[in-house]
């Protein structure tokens, strides 16, 4: 229980700060004690917290785990010799419609999720009881695309960060739920919202804007933790002037889209953030937007003080599938090599190297009808003839990817990438559309094909050495749950008939499932508290967890 | 619109503090009030005849409904045929908006703005989208060739359709029930479902309702004990399985306790070729189909 030492001398050093004597110290000490409280008075969330994650496993602050987004809990309780017998311990229903994909923040003893419509909640995590909610009194008139959805918080000192549906960021006090500020980061009409986790860095609140689906300029926002003052903004569609910008053809990239709605990782050793981009805009029409349109569907390696561009790139160059790179950016460590792994939404799992943005391969790791052919580099180019076109063109894999913003893991025991693969190709209309702004502006639409070929999905176990694949669980259609890897053996995922399922991470056998009632819309994580470790997932309306009976 | 109504039907809204709450809820009620107010004092189409917000209705209309309803709204393997006269569920200015805006309960017509995938629509685009439909839609309701009542003869009769197909109550289990089909399907669909029925199974919205569409799959199971079933998917998981066997007796299964499971895309219904169903006959039974479903 290394953890709650560490507590404790976070405690004393509280107390003494305080100006108590020794004697009251271990009086107060005793006293919690004997209450059996998991922690009276919790520790603030340091930035240096934050980026030695790895020694509170029984703690998940932040989206994706760690800073390396490996979304992988080192706590090994629950393995693969007693995962048959996982039962549920608690459910906390949000009683909103709608996709519920939050991943949950646990710190010392309190969970933290956001809910549809922006809600937000701490509970007690070792009973689902609540101490606070929190809901945003939102604009009637905000449209956000894809469901009124939030997939997280962002924890740093005595606050929880948190994204608006209305494009605002909002700083929460972690004990009350109250409003400590709230900042506009651009006015919601246009198109905008944020949806994504925040990530604190430092002293800083990273946010990434969503609207791919509207002619919005995407971009990436500071934030000082403290007062809500933006520190810096990188526009995600360079301006006149700026590198990159000659990729648009004349006045595009005004509205050029290339949103940031997925949360970025962070490499604390080379002080480097990597966050990944979405679609150019409109998403179906390249027609009016002629060049690759920087740095849409990008990966982008920024400086965290000033925001400054160190390298990107481009998975997807002049998209024209709605192909968005924004898949969670793990970090990985080879030997000696320095990687950023994705598997793509366009159906390619990417090796680069995360010093200078060189990509080292790129294989399919799903269907793939769109590119038949590599640049010198490696990387694949888009087929002329995969255009969308006026009656339809079909094209693999379709609009929702062969992935997508759910979460994969890296679990550095059996070094393997797991990543929920979607095979569902899709029809790719085109048309003109003139722009207006805050209404949607796709150029045109997408179906589903109409043959007799049903859409499946699978989790697939890669080996990064290679890009091939070791094993994979088939899902009967496809998922928007992601994935958990664990120290116990085990890996964690949901599918789209309600099942959350324990997997053995070496074999892919299947060792549990538990039948949610609803589509998993979210990706899993795993706390400790008491030394008792818990699986917890975002399902229906509900946020389950599972326990050790 | 859809949104004030969204939190109405939520209800409750969060506060920890209970009078602040209350007086938020009210200042929600207040702005339902009014938008209910303003959709109803409008139920004309204020966009009726613009050539030019029909253009831009059919960038929404691809955006928005295309997906069940076709590319020129002439009915997806989800949708129904939108270039019909006659809609079921109301052909005013004044229903095609609130079919469109509210949807249709107990179907696959989701509400505005809720299928949890696209981006939903202002009250302006919807207009737009109506203008849309009005331009694509025939002008008088079609002439029905054939003999409905021949049609309904053979239905029940000699062809066996409702062996497996139950039109109001009547009928059997084992296919889709048609009692709606006939306003839903264009006749091409239904035409292609007879000839050849597995070309294309019968098919629920994927996505945001994919917990539940039933495609009609065959399947045949082979249980512990040895007894065979062959019947239809009603419904399944990676684990699970529950079906209707061709004696309409329901079977719950445990996939990993089965002795073998087989599924196929191969439609149980036969297909109806020529010497089956002569072109006449056909055009009798579709006239049935057509005219019983008819709003």
């Amino acid at each position: 229980m290394k953890w709650q030492t560490m507590l404790g001398a976070v405690k004393s050093r509280f107390l003494a700060a305080l100006g108590m004597t020794k004697l009251r110290v271990s009086a107060v000490i005793l006293f919690t004690m004997g209450t059996g409280s998991a922690s009276l008075m919790r520790a603030q969330v340091t930035a240096e917290r934050l980026v030695d994650s790895g020694k509170e496993p029984q703690n998940w602050m932040m989206y994706s785990g760690d800073y390396a987004g490996r979304r992988f809990s080192a706590l090994e309780q629950i393995n693969i010799s007693n995962a048959a017998t996982l039962a549920p311990k608690w459910a906390y229903q949000t009683m909103a419609g709608g996709k519920f994909e939050t991943t949950p923040l646990v710190v010392d003893g309190i969970l933290y999720g956001t809910g549809q419509d922006n809600r937000a909640f701490a509970l007690d995590a070792r009973s689902g009881r609540p101490i606070w909610q929190y809901q945003r009194a939102l604009p009637a008139d905000i449209r956000p695309c894809c469901g009124r959805v939030n997939r997280g918080l962002a924890i740093l000192g005595d606050k929880v960060f948190l994204g608006t549906l209305d494009a605002h960021v909002i700083a929460l006090d972690s004990k009350t739920g109250n409003v400590v500020w709230d900042v506009a980061a651009v006015d919601y009409r246009g198109g905008y919202s944020i949806t994504l986790a925040p990530l604190a860095i430092k002293n800083l609140i990273i946010v990434g804007v969503s609207g791919g689906e509207y002619g919005i300029r995407g971009f990436i926002d500071a934030y000082d933790a403290a007062t809500g003052e933006r520190k810096w903004r990188f526009y995600t569609v360079p301006g006149p002037g700026e590198p990159g910008h000659e990729t648009w053809e004349g006045e595009s990239w005004k509205i050029g889209g290339s949103p940031a709605w997925i949360t970025g990782t962070y490499d604390a050793a080379t002080n480097t953030i990597f966050w990944t981009t979405g679609n150019p805009s409109p998403s179906n029409r390249g027609e009016g937007r002629a060049g690759d349109n920087l740095y849409s569907n990008s990966l982008l390696a920024l400086e965290p003080e000033t925001g400054k561009l160190k390298w990107y790139f481009q998975f997807s160059k002049h998209d024209e599938h709605d192909y968005d790179a924004t898949q969670v950016p793990v970090m990985v460590d080879q030997g000696e090599r320095r990687l950023i792994l994705q598997a793509n939404r366009n159906g390619f799992f990417y090796e680069v190297d995360r010093a200078n943005g060189k990509l080292l391969f790129a294989n399919p790791f799903a269907k793939v009808t769109w590119s038949d052919s590599k640049d010198a580099s490696g990387a694949p180019i888009a087929r002329k003839d995969a255009s969308p076109t006026l009656e339809g063109n079909r094209v693999c894999p379709g609009a929702a990817g062969a992935t997508n913003w759910m979460s994969p893991t890296y679990d550095p025991q059996t070094r393997l990438f797991y990543v929920t693969a979607r095979e569902q190709c899709d029809v790719f209309s085109t048309a003109p559309q003139a722009y207006e702004a805050g209404h949607a502006y796709y150029g045109s639409a997408y179906f589903p094909n109409d043959d007799a070929e049903p859409f499946t999905g699978a989790l697939r176990a890669i080996d990064p050495g290679t890009g091939k694949m070791k094993w994979e669980w088939k899902h009967p259609s496809p998922t928007w749950s992601g994935v958990l890897s664990t120290a116990g053996g085990l890996i964690f995922t949901g599918d789209a008939e309600g099942n959350f399922i324990a997997l053995d991470a070496a074999s892919g056998k299947a060792l549990w499932h538990f039948q949610c009632g609803a589509s998993v819309y979210s990706s899993p994580m795993s706390f400790a508290i008491d030394g008792k470790q818990y699986v917890a997932v975002a399902a229906g309306s509900a946020l389950f967890t599972f326990a050790l009976p | 619109m859809s949104i004030p109504r969204t939190n109405l039907r939520r209800g409750k809204l969060w506060s920890r503090r209970r009078d602040l709450g209350l007086l938020f809820e009210c200042a929600v009620l207040v702005a339902c009030a009014a938008a209910a107010m303003a959709l109803r004092a409008q139920d004309k189409n204020p966009f009726a005849g613009d050539a030019k917000a029909a253009k831009v209705g059919e960038s929404q209309f691809r955006a928005n409904c295309a997906f069940c309803h076709g590319l020129g709204a002439r009915g997806g393997g989800r949708g129904p045929d939108l270039t019909r006269a006659q809609k079921r569920h109301g052909n005013a200015d004044a229903d095609l908006f609130r079919t469109i805006n509210e949807g249709v309960p107990g179907t696959a017509m989701p509400p505005n703005g809720a299928t949890q995938q696209g981006v939903g629509m202002t009250e302006q685009e919807i207009w737009q989208v109506i203008s849309y439909i009005r331009s694509v839609q025939a002008k008088a309701p079609a002439q029905i060739p054939g003999n409905a009542a021949h049609g309904k003869e053979l239905f029940y009769g000699n062809v066996g359709c409702s062996t497996c197909h139950m039109i109001q109550g009547k009928g059997g289990r084992l296919g889709p029930d048609l009692s709606t089909t006939g306003s839903a399907r264009s006749r091409d669909y239904l035409v292609e479902s007879i000839r050849n029925p597995s070309r294309r199974l019968a098919q629920g919205i994927s996505e945001a309702m994919k917990e539940f569409s039933q495609e009609y799959e065959t399947v045949s199971v082979v249980t512990a004990e040895g007894t065979k079933f062959v019947g239809v998917v009603l419904n399944e998981d990676h684990f699970t399985l529950q079906m209707m066997d061709t004696r309409e007796q329901l079977h719950l299964f445990e996939k990993d306790k089965l002795r073998s499971l087989e599924k196929s895309r191969e439609s149980l219904m036969p297909a109806y070729d020529q010497k089956m169903l002569s072109d006449k006959d056909l055009q009798d039974v579709i006239a049935y189909l057509l005219g019983v479903g008819a709003p």
